[in-house]
Formats: C-alpha cells, sequence, structure tokens
C-alpha cells in the first residue's frame, strides 16, 4: 500500500490531462467501445444538462491522514491543498442563499482543514435542511485533538457520512491501509454510543462502500442486509443506509486499474453495465462542486479531472445559481462509473 | 482467432452465440437470468454454487465469472474457498464411491 499521493510519488497520472488522454483514447478511440456522449446521445440527453440544484458540494482540501489506493481525490497527508478562510467565508455568503437543501462538506478529510470547526460552526446557522460531513471515522481515532468529533457533529446536527468498504477486517485493511478496520469500528462505536445511527434517531450515520478492486458494487440492498447483520453482530453496530458507489477510473483507482491490467476489462464492465434509466439522475445533475480553491465543477469527479463548470460563471466569488443553471455538463468516459447497473453518485444508487 | 483454445476476451462475447441461433439463445439466457434471481435461495447462494460448480466443470469463463460475481456481492476469499472445497469434495467422492463398483465386481470375479 502506498504511504504518499500520485503526486508526492510524481507519477504521470497525477496530471490531469494524462488522465484524460487515457479516458478519450485507447479502447474508446479505437472504437471497441462507444463515447459516453454517443450514448446519452441516444435517449436525447446530449448535451447533459443540470436539474434543479439540491445539493452543494465543498470539498475543503486534499489533505487526508489515510492513503486509500481507489482514492479518485489522490489524497493524502502530503497533500497541502486546503481550503482558506477567506474562501470559506465566499462559501458561507452562498450557502446562505442557496436554493440547495443539501450541504454537503468533503475532501480529503474535511476535519484536518484548520478552520473546519469554525467553518461548519458558521454554516450550520445557515439552517440548511441536511448538513453532510463525509467522514473517513479513522480521523476520529487518528489524534487527540479529533476526539471529540463524534458530539462536534452531534452539537450540530451533522449527518455523518462515512466510508466503510467491508465488514471484514482483511478487506477493510487491504484497501485503506493496516488497523483502519479496528479504528472505523472504534469511531462507529463512538458515534452510536452518542445516539447517531440508531433506528429512528435524527442523527443521521450513513456508511459508503466502494469495491476494494477492479469489479462493480453488487446490489445496494443486498450489500446493505450483509453489513447491518454482521457490523451488528460482530460489533453491536448499528447505522441507517448504506450508499454502494461505484469507483471511477480516475487518480489513484485509474492508476491502479492500469498497473494491475484491469483497465480495459473495468471499462468494458461499465460500459456493458451502463444504465440509459441511470442518466437523468446522475449527481451532476443536481449538484454543484466547490474546490478548495473555490473553482466550481460538475461533480467532485470533474474537479479532480480539472474541468471546471462549462459557465460564464466559473468560480465561488462570482456564484449565480441562475446563470449555472443555464450550462452543459461536461462529460468524458469516466461518467460510464455512473451510469453502470442502478446508477451510483455520492448517495448510493440513482435509478 | 488467436492461437488458445480459451481466451479471457472471448467471455465478453458469450451474449454472441444468439445471432447465429436467435430462438435458442434467447431462450438460454433468459433461463439463465431467471435461474439466479432471488428466489428460495438467496442470489447470494447461487453465486457460490455456481462458483462451486464452475471448478467441477473446470469452465475458465464460469470460474472468473463467479469469483468476480462474488466479490460484487461481498463474499469473502474464505467463502469462495469453501465453495470450491465442497465441489471438490462432491467430485472426489464421486469418483471414490465407484469404488465400490469396482470391490462389487471384484468380489463377483474372484471366487
Ligand atoms: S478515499 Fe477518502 S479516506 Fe481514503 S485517501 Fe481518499 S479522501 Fe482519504
Ligand atoms: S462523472 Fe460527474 S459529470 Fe460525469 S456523469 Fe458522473 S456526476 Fe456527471
Amino acid at each position: 500500500m502506498a504511504t504518499k499521493s500520485l503526486k508526492a510519488r510524481h507519477k504521470e497520472l497525477a496530471e490531469t490531462n494524462n488522465q484524460l488522454e487515457i479516458l478519450n483514447g485507447g479502447i474508446f478511440q479505437e472504437g471497441e467501445l462507444p463515447y459516453f456522449k454517443d450514448k446519452i446521445a441516444e435517449i436525447g440527453q446530449f448535451p447533459l444538462r443540470p436539474n434543479k440544484l439540491e445539493v452543494l458540494q465543498i470539498n475543503v482540501g486534499y489533505m487526508c491522514n489515510q492513503v486509500c489506493e481507489h482514492c479518485h481525490v489522490d489524497a493524502g497527508p502530503d497533500r497541502k491543498e486546503i481550503m482558506t478562510k477567506e474562501t470559506m467565508i465566499q462559501c458561507l455568503e452562498v450557502i446562505r442563499n442557496t436554493g440547495a437543501h443539501t450541504l454537503d462538506l468533503t475532501g480529503g478529510a474535511p476535519e484536518m482543514n484548520p478552520n473546519f470547526k469554525w467553518f461548519v460552526d458558521e454554516a450550520s446557522k445557515a439552517g440548511i435542511q441536511d448538513f453532510i460531513v463525509r467522514s473517513n471515522l479513522t480521523i476520529i481515532r487518528a489524534n487527540k485533538k479529533y476526539h471529540d468529533l463524534p458530539q462536534f457533529f452531534k452539537d450540530h446536527n451533522v449527518h455523518v457520512v462515512s466510508s466503510m468498504p467491508h465488514y471484514t477486517r482483511g478487506k477493510t485493511d487491504k484497501q485503506r491501509g493496516a488497523g483502519v478496520f479496528d479504528k472505523s469500528i472504534m469511531a462507529l462505536q463512538e458515534l452510536n454510543a452518542i445516539g447517531y445511527g440508531k433506528p429512528n434517531s435524527d442523527l443521521r450515520l450513513d456508511l459508503v462502500y466502494n469495491p476494494s478492486g477492479a469489479y462493480l458494487p453488487g446490489d445496494q440492498a443486498a450489500l446493505e442486509h450483509d453489513f447491518k447483520i454482521a457490523l451488528k453482530e460482530d460489533f453491536g453496530i448499528e447505522f441507517h443506509n448504506l450508499f454502494a458507489i461505484t469507483n471511477l477510473p480516475i487518480a489513484r483507482f485509474l492508476d491502479y486499474l492500469i498497473a494491475s491490467e484491469n483497465y480495459e476489462d473495468y471499462m468494458y464492465s461499465l460500459v456493458d453495465a451502463y444504465n440509459p434509466a441511470a442518466v437523468q439522475h446522475v449527481m451532476c445533475t443536481n449538484t454543484i462542486s466547490v474546490s478548495w480553491d473555490g473553482w466550481l465543477y460538475d461533480c467532485d469527479f470533474n474537479q479532480m479531472l480539472d474541468l471546471k463548470v462549462a459557465s460564464k460563471v466559473k468560480h465561488i466569488k462570482d456564484y449565480n445559481e441562475d446563470l449555472l443553471h443555464e450550462r452543459d455538463i461536461i462529460i468524458s468516459q469516466h461518467c460510464f462509473g455512473c451510469t453502470a447497473g442502478a446508477g451510483s453518485s455520492c448517495q448510493g444508487t440513482v435509478a | 482467432m488467436t492461437n488458445n483454445y480459451y481466451d479471457p476476451a472471448d467471455l465478453r462475447k458469450f451474449g454472441k452465440i444468439t445471432e447465429w441461433s436467435e430462438e435458442l439463445g434467447t431462450k438460454f439466457f433468459n433461463y439463465y437470468n431467471a435461474v439466479f434471481e432471488e428466489g428460495a435461495l438467496s442470489a447470494r447462494e447461487k453465486s457460490l454454487i455456481a462458483l462451486a460448480v464452475a471448478h467441477v466443470v473446470k469452465c475458465p469463463y464460469c470460474i472468473d465469472a463467479y469469483t468476480k460475481d462474488g466479490l460484487q456481492r461481498g463474499i469473502t476469499k474464505e467463502e469462495m474457498m469453501e465453495a470450491v472445497h465442497a465441489g471438490a469434495a462432491i467430485e472426489s467422492g464421486a469418483t471414490l464411491v465407484h469404488g465400490v463398483q469396482m470391490m462389487n465386481k471384484y468380489n463377483k470375479l474372484s471366487m
């Protein structure tokens, strides 16, 4: 397991241009597989357009205490891209006026941003209906200064969404690093202890599952069922929903696919599993993604490929929801990851 | 044409058998898909049975397909290996139980 980001290792795929070249070339250019654009044109969905804005997703920085092999952010302890307080102030202005009902903070490990708590505190005053923080769980146990996070989340009525690759130690540690499983279990127990994830509790605790390898997630309901039984029986843990998310072929996951000679098969799997019904519900149709430095994107994946929104408004300082609504969404072949099977977004299956 | 009897890429072309016999191919795939739906047995249980049988019939395509299917369903490698042993045990048992036939014949022919 690597301990540094692609960027710190100066790997070719740290450059987004190289990633896009792969996604646009090879089997797609040779016509073996169709372009995403052509597939959605078949159902009259090209250009892809946004529906009503529902989710404002803010990435407060790429620094993370983990270096997961499948990470589409290429996050890690060595990443220095961290949202400044100045950009946070610009975000708060938008949060206070947005029509979106959900605010979704992500990273990296968002908690590692030095102004994280201040930002959550301020943002929670805006009265957004659903305030999500994507927490990797281990951060809560990583350092004393994070031990009070469960209570902090509770005080701000934060909806915690956490990644949990498997309910067995072996699989989890292989994907996320040694000790991750035990720390995650401990963190989940702490969250349960203060009321998170209990049946009928308003303190929402959802888990995110990504496959740890070159295969697609199985049926979300079946996986949720297995996770619930196993975590309850083995550790007394409860949670609300499990979101099964397909790994998109970008950043470290793309690097892994190529290094393990799984890239072509994986792209075939994605295209084979293409589900036209999922297209109108992909994440970019109801989300705006904001990067650590305030740029605007159609989704977190486009952010990592540095594909900024195709709009006159490109930065949070000029934010204008009506103008953004007019844009066409930028797509490429990584988008097949969002339309495979039952479809996939940060909230799990979409169709 | 490749020079090998088995090519992993051929698995992706399985559906093409329908092109040369639309009716039978379609019937087969409809039947196949219906078999693996949730029923009295769960889809997960059927996936493990398929993996065991794949080994017994020694079909490399099926082994690839049902290893991946198991991973997608969150089936662990311990569960998969136990399924393979279940298949192997039946297969070796099936060989060995013929030993009784051998013994019977031996006894019948011997004075
Ligand atoms: S997947 Fe999440 S926890 Fe893992 S390195 Fe990336 S941001 Fe961090
Ligand atoms: S990758 Fe982003 S732009 Fe592409 S379909 Fe998914 S959410 Fe939309």
